[in-house]
């Protein structure tokens, strides 16, 4: 069976896949975050990355996006430097900490999906305008396309930072706790959204809802300074003692179906 | 006040307010935004570096002010892009150094200048044709690139991450900015003097954010604004017999105080 993702160090063959991540090494200053961290995701795969906080998450995400390079190692996204194949990439960052004065309307902060797209001191066109239609339709804040966005509440302006990503019509998504101040009814209509999306685009989502993870994605990743892979949408044991460091018991709540394994006997 | 209009030097003077206006405007925007208050005050200050030291050995201050404050410019830029998190400390040593060997170099240079004070609390009274005709063409620079540039520095001002992500040049932009910025505090200088030139860089953009809803409409409310204060200060300044540049930017501050007590007013009323 072919591997999605291969810890091991294979020839680089860029093409097939999305991401190739090889021996990555990160610190800031002293304090070592990644280590050597090696994968591959084909493309057309749907990942969640879990992990403790300050696991290196977010980190692992900068660095593919080329935001941080690594100290040793290589990645390859869409077989390209990250920095080179930024255009191809869409991102929905974590925090959104952005200015609530700064003076600027839905409708434009969707526009700057397309600025991959349209050449440096051009004008947006129409179907720059077009794309970030269609993309805030979906996401429902079309009709709030006039609106400040310091007006809005924290679950509105995510939605717009994902018609944002949307908007690039990206190969390849990255998504940093996108639901983390959504409200509950718009996280199962985001995840429906990223599964039809999904079928022409890779996405790699950072998410803190097992739940989640284990209902729409296809693969499983765990990083604590180390990166664990596991194929298909099942959380191993390892990954939770990994991510927690602790005994931690994962309840199902009415989740379409079981977490973790069943245990011998149960 | 139109008698004064006749005097050559009072035309002079309100073309230059209202040149300094426009580009306190558009910048102005971008310095708030971007929060590079401080980098810009750093810049007009260690300016003063630059004055002392044409002064010394003869050479035009506003080229020795020119100069350095484009050198110190680039260097507090990287200094905010290397050391994020002592960028602050940085720039205000580089502000204080500017500003010290400015003072030295004057000391050293025989016989007392008193042109000097005009480059500390500006002289828009005294700005020469010559000086009117800078002013234009670095107003068209500025104009150009803003128009040029504009949703990427719209972009790069809302979500600077973003931005590079997508591939914007950001660094080449912030450069080009703070390049901009120090010519431009150069002729602010001439105007209301380099330790005025923040209150007419923030003032103007920071009453006209909270009342327009793009970057564009922020940067000509902005000029606008600036104009009225400049032109208003021009004439208390010229009626009252009190220093220009001062005068300019008391208005500045009396809209400003004017401003926040009417969103005050405004935020009391709302929530009933």
């Amino acid at each position: 069976m072919e591997q999605a993702l291969s810890q091991h160090a294979e020839p680089v063959a860029s093409g097939p896949y999305a991401i190739e991540v090889e021996r990555v090494c990160f610190s800031y200053e002293k304090t070592e975050v990644l280590k050597e961290v090696s994968f591959r995701l084909k493309q057309g795969e749907f990942l969640g990355i879990i992990g403790p906080n300050g696991g290196g998450k977010t980190t692992l995400v900068r660095l593919m996006l080329g935001l941080l390079r690594p100290d040793r190692g290589t990645i390859r996204i869409l077989g390209m430097e990250p920095n080179a194949a930024s255009r191809r990439v869409g991102y929905v960052p974590q925090s959104m900490d952005l200015s609530r004065a700064f003076p600027i309307s839905v409708m434009e902060v969707a526009l700057m999906g397309r600025l991959s797209r349209s050449g440096i001191g051009k004008r947006y066109t129409r179907e720059d305008r077009k794309k970030a239609r269609q993309a805030l339709e979906k996401v429902g804040m079309w009709e709030h396309r006039h609106k400040h966005i310091g007006k809005l509440s924290g679950g509105q302006k995510q939605r717009v930072f994902i018609a944002r990503a949307l908007a690039t019509d990206p190969e390849l998504l990255f998504l940093d706790e996108p639901t983390a101040s959504v409200d509950p009814e718009f996280q199962g209509s985001l995840y429906d959204i990223l599964e039809e999306l999904n079928k022409q685009v890779t996405i790699v989502v950072i998410t803190h809802d097992i739940g989640v993870v284990s209902s729409y994605m296809k693969s499983i990743a765990c990083v604590n300074k180390h990166f664990i892979f596991h194929e298909g949408s099942q959380i191993t044991q390892e990954m939770i003692d990994i991510a927690y460091q602790c005994p931690v018991d994962l309840i199902a709540h009415g989740l379409p179906h079981r977490v973790l394994h069943s245990h011998e006997g149960e | 006040m139109w008698d004064a209009l006749q005097l050559e030097f009072m035309r002079n003077a309100v073309t230059a307010g209202l040149l300094v206006s426009l580009i306190c405007g558009v910048l102005g925007t971008l310095v708030v935004v971007n929060r590079i208050v401080f980098i810009s005050g750093g810049i007009a200050h260690a300016a003063y570096g630059g004055i002392g030291v044409a002064l010394y050995f003869g050479v035009s201050p506003a080229l020795g002010a020119t100069v350095f404050s484009v050198v110190i410019s680039m260097v507090m830029g990287v200094a905010s892009i290397k050391s994020k998190e002592r960028a602050d400390t940085i720039i205000g040593v580089v502000w204080a150094l500017g500003m010290a060997l400015g003072i030295i170099f004057t000391e050293l240079t025989p016989g007392y200048n008193v042109d000097l004070m005009s480059y500390l609390f500006g002289s828009i009274l005294s700005v020469p044709g010559s000086d009117i005709w800078y002013m234009l063409s670095l107003n068209l620079v500025v104009l150009l690139f803003v128009f040029y540039f504009y949703k990427e520095l719209v972009a790069m001002s809302y979500d600077e991450e973003f931005s590079f992500v997508v591939g914007i040049p950001v660094r080449a932009l912030y450069f080009v900015l703070l390049g901009l910025i120090s010519l431009s505090v150069v002729m602010i200088i001439r105007v209301v003097g380099l330790i005025l030139v923040i209150a007419l860089l923030t003032i103007p953009p920071f009453i006209a954010e909270k009342y327009t809803g793009s970057l564009g409409k922020m940067m000509v409310l902005a000029s606008l604004l600036s104009m009225v204060f400049t032109l208003a200060g021009l004439w208390v300044s010229y009626q009252f017999n009190l220093a220009s540049g001062a005068t300019i930017i008391m208005v500045a501050g009396v809209g400003f105080f004017l401003s926040l007590a009417i969103d005050a007013v405004a935020a009391r009323r709302r929530p009933r």
